[in-house]
């Protein structure tokens, strides 16, 4: 009885049991189901989103960076190349305890404290999985010192690459100029100009000088690489590969030698000399003393030479040449005596007996000439060679603002030269207009009188000077200044070479022309002002002292360089053509403090023709006082 | 005379093995070499030694298949104490791995004893309840739930909230299978959602509750916990419907898959053999737990029917929680997929739930008078 009740229990247990089985088995099969619908969701409905996902996480694009183009002068010599650098580079990740290891690195290669700086504004700036630099340029020497101990030293490796060098250092700085690090700026910059696509990869970027006026040609044309990446990023392997194409070589119009001459001839003075070519306004040498190494810059100039470079008195960075803005003084006569004659204001044979200074009618303000007592009977030629002030005080009161503005204007004064470096300045060349729109004042009939001999309001550069002379010594052709002859791609393949641009062309009377550049030669002769620079010359050459004031003279009080603070002496100038029959070289020369034109700058002037035309290197001058 | 010495041989070495089931063992095995032999990158040493974890497996399998039920059952309670101590010795001496106090050192090797427990606590919860001879009643299923509930708290502790989950679960099922009253079960659900929200505060460490988190929106941490389910579901979607082909599939290849010979080796099955691969999978896995149904629904006595129950359904719950996690639908949790991804200790504990499966198919089935 008991059995059957066991056994009845047992049956009804079973069947309860195998209840709950097929429950189960429903309840598998459901999730399964739910699984499969899942895997359906996934590998069907959205096989294409994952499989565009699956695309982007594989492939990368890596840019391939080109080499940027290498910089000559004239005769081929290199003035900017490229060439492979070895930096320390550390992951921070990677690496326990940074300082200690930093400390024990400095055992063997050498961390300056600005290197320490430098990494750690790095390291916050970045994540810390990123290779960081902490040193750039290593030697031969300690690459191979790290190579043998890198074990030491997880984290950190020698990485290679291209760094720009400019060999020839200060002497071309003002031109070349130099690359830097990309900022964002500069990438602000890029994409606004939709330039930024071919910087994928590039880390610099001209800054200054050619490197920045001809960046696009440099640069190149970045490549592009697919490649396949693991989940860290590694590449795998290459899918396709557009190869980048090299940045065009330049060919510079620049001839060194003429350069290093002109630097020479300068000796320890400060100033700027400016040499081209008047029948196509190629630049022949372009200085600016003191210069600076540009290749301190290329990596990120370090806080102390960049203290020493921007605080110094000497002003390394500004490029005088350019954009050092002087009154002309009396350079600015030749356009004077130009104006006179084609606006019928003077005649050739006009001649006045000069008393040493010239007043307004009314006025008992004398303007004086630089000589006291006067020179004399004074004709045109005579007023050049001498360099006649009154002469000019005179010719401007006859002329008046206007004439002389819209006239002297027209040889480049107080405009752009379009000179193909960046940051030329327009220096200034007085009107009522400006004098009105800068001051609020009216133009006074005195301030045309200071006009006249390259005073008072006039600013202009060495460039605007030189450029200025070109139009008087190739009978009034404007080319616009230009360091690039030639510009030929990797391949040598010939690009461009048509930088030669006539702007424009000023119509001047052959006849007015000959006598200013006849009269300029005498300036060079016996009885001129620069006739002791142009003693003995195997060539005939012409030119103009000036002197451009730096402080100005009280009424009634003598100019006394001996008792004026060296750096507030005058500025010398000269600029000159030659040879004078058919000119193949314009220069200016300004010696900042140099005194007086004729025997500071026209000296200079002198040595630097002189390798123009017969190759002797000047020795270093001597500096005066 | 040898062809009779062969046979016999033959038959004492196949006596107690379900080849029906142990087919749909080695399939599935198979595929977890084909599969660990391209998410390894080729390596045949993984595979050598994923085999030897098999071989160990299938012999810890064969041994227990020849165990007749009745000293299996004999075992079940001293495995359980042995199990509670180890944990206690865990829990006073156990060594720290990633924060969590899991292993025994015991000279020569490390053990987890959790792992034991897996096996252990269903064996000894069916052995209760046989032992009650009769009809169960609720006092019963305290006792059970008593005897389930020890070694949980002990393995929460470590903290080891995967593990201790996965025995709360087998240890459900031998309740469930003896015949828990639905209503309870209704009961306990309701107690279950009520409580979570208090565990969710209370109960558990930061990771565990990013996990969670992390599975309801994977985007919001996508290179943190959520990358690995991202990455995943990267795989299993790009694969489409016919795969990418075996060795072939990118995400795999190029280590966007965590662990993609162990927990996320379906990822890598999945993106290189599509849906078509999928289905084919889960109908063997389909078909392996419905060899273990009928054996759990043939078996004789009370003990063998409920151990049979709860290791088939923990099996099917190994699979589905894995692939579930993989394809992005549960939480991460490392578990792995049953007889496919590599490692020695699922294997074997998996063999060995196997192994007395076969036992209850290939005993003589008494039928206690």
């Amino acid at each position: 009885m008991n059995d059957t009740v066991e056994l009845r229990d047992h049956i009804r247990e079973i069947r309860y049991f195998r209840i709950r089985l097929i429950i189960s088995a429903i309840v598998v099969v459901v999730l399964f189901g739910l699984l499969l619908g899942r895997f359906f969701y996934l590998q069907v409905s959205q096989a294409e989103h994952y499989t565009t996902l699956a695309e982007a996480n594989r492939i990368a694009i890596q840019p391939l960076t080109p080499n940027r183009g290498i910089i000559f002068d004239r005769n081929g010599e290199i003035l900017a190349q490229n060439y492979t650098a070895y930096t320390l580079e550390i992951v921070p990740d990677q690496v326990k305890d940074l300082d200690a290891a930093i400390d024990e690195l400095a055992t063997i290669i050498e961390i300056t404290p600005e290197d320490r700086r430098r990494f750690n504004k790095l390291k916050r700036d970045n994540t810390k999985f990123k290779s960081l630099p902490i040193r750039s340029r290593l030697t031969d020497f300690e690459v191979a010192r790290f190579a043998e101990s890198q074990y030491r030293f997880p984290g950190m490796d020698i990485k290679a690459y291209p760094l720009r060098h400019y060999p020839k250092g200060e002497l071309v700085s003002h031109v070349i100029g130099y690359i830097g690090r990309i900022s964002d700026k500069d990438l602000e910059q890029l994409e606004a100009d939709k330039r930024l696509k071919n910087y994928h990869g590039s880390t610099h970027i001209g800054r200054i000088g050619i490197e920045k006026s001809y960046e696009s040609a440099l640069h190149g044309q970045t490549g592009f690489e697919q490649v396949e990446t693991d989940a860290v990023g590694r590449p795998v392997r290459t899918l396709s590969r557009v190869a980048p194409v090299a940045g065009s070589d330049l060919a510079l119009s620049l001839d060194i030698g003429l350069q290093q001459a002109a630097v020479q001839a300068f000796g320890d003075y400060r100033g700027a000399l400016v040499a081209l070519d008047p029948s196509n306004g190629e630049i022949l040498a372009f200085v600016s003393k003191p210069g600076f190494d540009p290749n301190l810059f290329v990596d990120g100039i370090d806080h102390l030479n960049w203290r020493l470079l921007n605080e110094s008195i000497d002003r390394p960075l500004n490029n005088r040449a350019l954009r050092g803005v002087y009154p002309p003084g009396s350079t600015f006569k030749p356009f004077m005596a130009l104006a006179g004659l084609e606006l019928g204001k003077r005649s050739l044979g006009y001649a006045f007996n000069d008393p040493g200074f010239f007043s307004l009618p009314g006025s008992s303000h004398r303007f004086r000439d630089w000589k006291p007592g006067g020179h004399g009977w004074v004709d045109l030629r005579k007023s050049l060679v001498i360099s006649c002030d009154t002469y000019y005080y005179m010719l401007a009161h006859d002329l008046g603002i206007t004439n002389i503005h819209d006239f002297i204007g027209q040889f480049g004064f107080g405009k752009e030269t379009g000179i193909d470096i960046p940051g030329e300045a327009a220096g200034l060349l007085p009107s009522p207009e400006w004098k009105k729109r800068r001051f609020n004042q009216k133009w006074l009939p005195g301030d045309t009188i200071s006009v006249g001999i390259g005073q008072g309001f006039n600013l202009s550069t060495p460039l605007q000077l030189t450029f200025a002379m070109m139009l008087l010594a190739n009978d009034g052709k404007a080319y616009r200044p230009h360091f690039v002859k030639q510009q030929v791609d990797h391949y040598n393949n010939l690009v461009k070479d048509d930088f030669v641009e006539e702007v424009y062309r000023l119509n001047l009377k052959p006849e007015y022309l000959n006598y200013v550049r006849q009269a300029l030669a005498d300036v060079t002769r016996p009885g001129g002002t620069a006739s002791r620079a142009g003693a003995n010359t195997a060539y005939t050459f012409a030119g103009k002292t000036g002197t451009s004031q730096v402080i100005n003279i009280k009424q009634g009080e003598r100019y006394n360089a001996s008792k004026i603070d060296e750096r507030h002496r005058d500025h010398a100038l000269f600029t000159a053509f030659a040879p004078v029959e058919s000119p193949r070289i314009v220069l200016t020369v300004l010696v900042e403090n140099g005194g007086s034109g004729g025997s500071t700058a026209a000296p200079i002037a002198r040595k630097v023709l002189d390798y123009f035309f017969l190759g002797t290197m000047p020795e270093p001058a001597e500096k005066a006082g | 005379m040898i062809p009779l010495n062969i046979k016999k041989v033959w038959l004492y070495f196949t006596r107690h093995i379900d080849n029906f089931l142990l087919a749909g063992i080695f399939l599935l095995m198979l595929i977890g070499l084909i599969v660990l032999y391209s998410a390894t990158g080729g390596s045949s040493a993984r595979v050598t030694s994923q085999l030897i974890n098999m071989a160990i497996a299938c012999a810890v399998m064969w041994v227990v298949a020849n165990i007749p039920l009745q000293r299996i059952m004999r075992m079940a309670f001293p495995l359980y104490v042995l199990g509670i101590v180890l944990l206690i010795a865990v829990a006073l001496f156990g060594e720290i791995q990633n924060g969590a106090r899991r292993w025994l050192n015991l000279g020569v090797i490390h053990v987890q004893p959790s792992e034991l427990l897996k096996i252990a606590v269903p064996l000894m919860m069916a052995w209760y309840f046989d032992k009650t001879h009769t009809a169960l009643r609720w006092r019963d299923y305290v006792v059970a739930a008593l005897i389930l509930l020890l070694p949980v708290v002990f393995i929460v502790r470590q903290p080891d909230l995967g593990t201790a989950l996965l025995i709360l679960i087998s240890g459900f099922y031998v309740i469930f299978l003896a015949g828990l009253s639905w209503r309870v079960m209704a009961g306990l659900t309701v107690a279950v959602a009520v409580s979570l929200p208090v565990l969710w505060s209370f109960g558990m460490h930061d990771y565990q509750r990013k996990r969670i988190m992390t599975m309801l929106d994977p985007s919001q941490d996508a290179l943190g916990a959520g990358y690995h389910t991202i990455q995943s579901s990267i795989a299993i979607g790009s694969g489409g419907i016919a795969g990418k082909g075996w060795m072939k599939g990118t995400q795999s290849q190029l280590d966007f898959l965590p662990e993609p010979s162990t927990d996320f080796i379906f990822s890598v099955f999945s993106e290189e053999f599509g849906l078509i691969g999928n289905s084919l999978l889960l109908s063997l896995y389909l078909i392996v737990i419905g060899r273990c149904l009928v054996i759990a629904a043939s078996a004789p006595t009370r003990f063998a029917r409920l151990v049979a129950g709860s290791i088939t359904l923990t099996f099917f719950t190994y699979v589905f929680v894995n692939m579930g996690m993989v394809s992005g639908i549960l939480p991460v949790v490392g578990i792995p997929l049953p007889l496919i991804s590599y490692g020695g200790t699922s294997m074997v504990t998996i063999l060995l739930g196997f192994g007395i499966l076969m036992s209850i198919q290939t005993h003589p089935k008494l039928v206690r008078t």
